[in-house]
């Protein structure tokens, strides 16, 4: 009797370690797929063009005969729009987090943060779309330009759906902080303030810096939104009131007009495996400072 | 041991945490450079009464208090709280370095203060861990994080760093619950020395701490205060029987 429950429980053990195992080793398995997928589908456009003119060429005319396939004025427009969000959303985003965990009454508190999980929960096409009714004509009002699609337009849409990735996750960063140190400080006769900043602020660093840069990767995977309120013209930008259009928004938008296995389609694949490897640089990034935190 | 002076006095002070009452109408007068020590079981009230010297305790919400304490003569709620807690410091049962360099963590306080000039703080910095007995063992590794200090050596940390704020009064909540007997050894060497520059409060859990460096000591016991005398005195012949009891180990 005993030994036959003893296999049994083995058994169990023995398959429910092999599906966690399998559950787990999945989602690598697809990441490699994925990647994979884009070098096959991808690298033959660089036969045609070589990798410095695919990455440095100032034009992006797919269809034009011949075509030119250079996404230098896409990938100035990924980053000005993501480097406006930045600037926007890091101070705000830092600033409510700490707001949030060290400042705020328990009751304020709790309703900030169902608010930014709420932000977190908004569709990209519904953000994307207040975007173009309201804060277009706004710009265009404002500055007076022909369109109010712009640079700008993006990097505002943007900061609001980096906000919630920054601000929930660095306040988590700012929460963890033990509290032995405020109290260390504070009986050294430290303000709130020098506490907060001097104290809690620098252990928290590197969470907080983890949330930036996971922030950043949200603005840079983002497409739809920004695909609505740029404008959308692939031209080199040279300055942030002018449309601009991003490496996500040109495959987004492209992708349904190529032939599968041609030029174009293998282009729009190589935008792909670009923007992979940038993703996966800031998640790195990200990674290696989420784990300092830890340590 | 009794002098004329009184650096802290304590008048009818009564420590609430919402309704449980922590200390109960406890009045006694703490003199300059001696060692006070206070012992008693676990909920007697020796840290609350620690932290309300500082006015540490106002960080919880739920502490309230009554009755009047006087630092010099002054109320201390009177007193600015920054400056009060630089005048009357505190050392933790359980050391919490901050995750900074040793250098950073003594110079932490002067620094709050306004004191930047790099050879004033190198100053400062060195003779608070040599006051604290630590600065032989760490002198060729100032930058080096605190964190990587041995339990002993993050205490004794701790106390450079209220020394830094140049203190007039330096509070210890059980500072050695969490050490060996050879760090607790070092830190007991300390204590005595300090006395000579400071007032010293000693809260302990262990008896026979309060006899090795009490000069007087007083027992708490629910919150109140059951006898305060004369280290010695309340160790050999212990006017109460609970005291008794208690420094006997039949009970806490």
């Amino acid at each position: 009797m005993n030994t036959a429950w003893n296999i049994v429980r083995k058994i169990k053990e023995h398959v429910i370690e092999k599906v966690i195992l399998f559950s787990g080793t999945t989602s690598i398995l697809f990441v490699l797929l994925i990647f994979v997928f884009l070098l096959k589908e991808g690298l033959s456009i660089f036969w045609m063009v070589p990798l410095s003119d695919f990455l440095f060429a100032k034009n992006w005319y797919p269809i034009s005969d011949p075509p030119q396939f250079g996404i230098l004025p896409l990938i100035l427009g990924s980053l000005f729009v993501t480097f406006g969000a930045a600037v926007l959303s890091v101070p705000i985003g830092i600033a409510s987090a700490l707001f949030i965990a060290e400042i705020a009454p328990p009751k304020l508190k709790e309703v900030m943060k169902a608010g930014i999980e709420l932000l977190a929960a908004i569709p990209s096409v519904v953000i994307g779309f207040i975007g173009m009714m309201t804060l277009g004509p706004l710009i265009k009002d404002l500055f007076n330009l022909t369109t109010g699609l712009t640079a700008l337009t993006g990097s505002i849409t943007l900061a609001f759906m980096a906000m919630p990735t920054i601000v929930s996750i660095a306040e988590d960063a700012i929460t963890a902080v033990p509290r032995s140190y405020r109290e260390a400080a504070i009986a050294m006769g430290a303000t709130k303030w020098q506490t907060t900043w001097r104290i809690v602020a620098y252990a928290a660093r590197p969470g907080m810096i983890a949330a930036v840069m996971l922030g950043i990767g949200r603005v840079i995977g983002e497409t739809m939104a920004v695909m609505m309120v740029t404008g959308n013209a692939a031209l080199i930008p040279r300055s942030f009131l002018q449309p601009v259009r991003t490496l996500t928004a040109t495959i987004a938008a492209e992708m349904g007009e190529t032939v599968q296995g041609g030029e174009h389609y293998s282009a729009l694949f190589a935008i792909g495996i670009i923007l992979f490897i940038i993703t996966f640089i800031i998640n790195g990034i990200a990674d290696l400072y989420l784990h300092r935190t830890r340590k | 041991m009794v002098k004329n002076t009184v650096k802290v006095s304590i008048q009818s002070l009564s420590i609430f945490y919402d309704t449980v009452q922590a200390v109960k109408n406890l009045t006694l007068d703490i003199f300059p450079n001696e060692i006070f020590t206070i012992i008693g079981p676990a909920n007697s009230g020796k840290s609350s009464l620690l932290l309300t010297l500082n006015r540490l305790g106002e960080i919880n919400p739920s502490y309230r208090k009554t009755g009047t304490v006087l630092l010099d003569g002054e109320n201390i709620d009177t007193l600015n709280v920054e400056i009060l807690r630089r005048r009357v410091g505190i050392v933790f049962a359980l050391p919490f370095p901050l995750p900074i360099s040793i250098y950073d963590n003594v110079a932490y306080g002067p620094r709050m203060q306004g004191i930047k000039k790099k050879s004033i703080l190198d100053g400062i910095v060195e003779s608070a861990l040599t006051e604290a007995y630590l600065w032989d063992e760490v002198k060729d590794r100032l930058q080096s994080p605190a964190m990587n200090l041995s339990g002993g050596q993050q205490q004794r940390l701790c106390i450079a760093r209220v020394l830094a704020l140049k203190p007039e009064v330096i509070m210890f909540d059980e500072p050695t619950s969490g050490l060996d007997p050879i760090s607790t050894a070092r830190v007991e060497e300390t204590l005595r020395t300090l006395k000579a520059h400071y007032t010293i409060i000693l809260v302990t859990n262990n008896v026979a701490q309060a006899a090795r460096v009490g000069d007087r000591t007083a027992f708490l016991l629910m919150g109140e205060l059951i006898e305060l005398d004369n280290t010695n005195k309340l160790f050999t012949a212990p006017a109460d029987k609970r005291t008794d009891d208690y420094i006997t180990g039949k009970f806490g």
